[in-house]
């Protein structure tokens, strides 16, 4: 019987050392962050989707079309094809399009390119109405961010 | 007045709790056959999220099969790409250098923090208190956000690499750390104060959901649900890998089997990891943090090789059998939740619904890593 009044004893004070906490934190200053009003500052590590870099030099790609990231990535969802130019030593891209819906944000072809001709973009805000919608080219995109 | 029943086979029910259900955290289905509110007999039913990884792994060369580690145990990603990195090392002989070592220990660390903060909150959300969930993932978002900073991912990091780590860590990171260990000693004891020592909590978790020592052995239980029972039984100590011998660490162990041992296993663990991570920041060594030399296509010679890591829930070994090609012959994932929940059957017995709740969360499944 005796063990009956200390577990009452014991418990209430329990409770009321919890209601103590949460009490605390219920005056304390807020943590939560309104999303979509507020955001965070990016990571500079941020592993977005891939996107090409542009060479300060020539204003294009960097990219020499060997196919190494094509080759390595896990769920291939990349696709690049080059073409031989006039007056230009290297291969020249002609198409470099990424599937985002297969993609595992692994990384593997940005540590594999030889060339450093692609990046991981910033991009998290992602939506869209059809699949299609999600195969990017990215040279397109590349052109479209210098304009 | 008592009747007897004259068939008992009539007197009991089934009932599904699952593929969708809130304490099941996944698509876990458990087949409950019920004596009114007590369980006559529980079969957990696999196979809801079956990926094939396995499949997988025998399909793609060693690289790309990284990845895949962190889908197995969202929770516990570097776990688990420790574990098969480890084993590829091991195949191929490539060494470590021992900063890379160290980052590894720190990180995987870190990440059994936030699982186990995880575990935590989801829990005692399990048992009816909602609070708890929220100063968890409060203690857990900087947590990410440190991994995230050294790694560039929340949860799927894919962060070592064979021969070392992706990346190096920066100043940012180890002050962040520094500072995140100094808030969780202080967030220790308000955890214990709100949740250990609730008397809810205790007359929820205490002398309920025995696990004998025998009942672990018998289905190759590891991780906190058999120190629970009073098995001393630690991969990180009893067959030492990557730096760890350099730690000094305790392993909690509480022999009484009920589901508040294996409770207060795990909120220890986070005590010790704060500790090893101390350590390592103390230790960390400078130097370069990738091994020179390493091939670009690997080719492990013909064999079979085995290695194990302590992850968050227990024992995770990758079985590695090469055929002397640019991909595994045989890839074998051995899960620690799948041994634990096979337990649960056995264990489950008897019980009432709501306790066999408070033993499944206790036991922390993650059902990904379970079905494969």
């Amino acid at each position: 019987m005796s063990g009956y009044f200390r577990d009452l004893l014991d418990g209430t004070k329990s409770l009321a050392v919890g209601l103590g906490i949460t009490f605390k934190y219920m005056v304390g200053p807020v943590i939560t962050l309104q999303y979509p009003h507020q955001t965070l500052p990016m990571q500079p590590r941020f592993r977005g989707h891939i996107d090409l870099v542009r060479d300060p030099e020539t204003g294009t790609d960097r990219c020499i079309v060997c196919g190494m990231c094509q080759k390595t990535c896990p769920s291939g969802c990349i696709t690049v094809a080059g073409d031989k130019v006039e007056g230009v030593k290297k291969k020249a891209l002609t198409l470099y399009t990424l599937d985002f819906t297969k993609c595992s944000l692994c990384g593997l072809c940005v540590e594999v390119c030889p060339a450093d001709a692609i990046t991981f973009s910033k991009d998290y805000n992602l939506a869209g109405r059809s699949r299609e919608a999600y195969v990017f080219d990215l040279k397109k995109r590349l052109e479209e961010r210098k304009g | 007045m008592n009747v007897l029943a004259q068939d008992p086979a009539l007197e009991t029910f089934v009932l599904n709790m699952g593929p969708q259900h809130p304490a099941t955290h996944g698509v876990l289905r458990v087949k409950l056959v019920l004596d009114g509110e007590y369980i006559v007999e529980a079969e957990p039913v696999l196979g809801y999220i079956h990926r094939m990884h396995e499949k997988m792994g025998e399909n793609r060369t060693f690289a790309q099969f990284m990845p895949n580690t962190g889908r197995l145990d969202y929770l516990s990603a570097l776990s688990y790409n420790h574990g098969y990195v480890c084993a590829v090392e091991r195949a191929a002989g490539i060494g470590v250098p021992e900063r890379a070592e160290y980052i590894r220990c720190i990180t995987v660390e870190l990440n059994r923090i936030s699982s186990h903060l995880l575990w935590l909150g989801a829990y005692v959300l399990d048992l009816g208190g909602f609070t708890p969930l929220l100063y968890a993932f409060d203690d857990r978002e900087i947590l990410l956000d440190l991994l995230e900073g050294v790694t560039g991912a929340r949860l799927t990091y894919c962060y070592f690499r064979f021969g070392g780590v992706y990346n190096d860590i920066d100043d940012d990171f180890v002050t962040g750390l520094k500072g995140f260990v100094k808030r969780m000693r202080t967030r220790l004891p308000m955890y214990h104060n709100l949740v250990t020592k609730n008397i809810i909590l205790r007359k929820r978790l205490e002398d309920i959901g025995f696990i004998t020592p025998e009942l672990c052995r018998k289905y190759g239980a590891t991780g906190p649900v058999a120190r629970g029972s009073g098995i001393d039984y630690d991969v990180r100590r009893h067959e030492p890998y990557s730096v760890y011998p350099e730690f000094k660490f305790d392993i909690p162990v509480y022999p009484k089997g009920d589901s508040m041992a294996r409770y207060l296993v795990r909120m220890d663990e986070i005590e010790q990891s704060l500790r090893i991570i101390e350590q390592g920041l103390d230790k960390l060594p400078s130097g370069p943090v990738m091994a020179e030399k390493v091939p670009k296509i690997l080719k492990p010679p013909k064999g079979d090789y085995y290695h194990a890591v302590e992850a968050a829930r227990g024992a995770f070994g990758v079985r590695l059998v090469s055929d002397g090609t640019n991909t595994p012959y045989r890839l074998k994932l051995r899960s620690p939740s799948f041994s634990n929940l096979s337990l649960f059957a056995e264990a489950a017995q008897g019980l009432l619904i709501a306790d066999a709740i408070a033993l499944m969360g206790s036991l922390d499944l993650v059902i990904p890593e379970i079905d494969r």
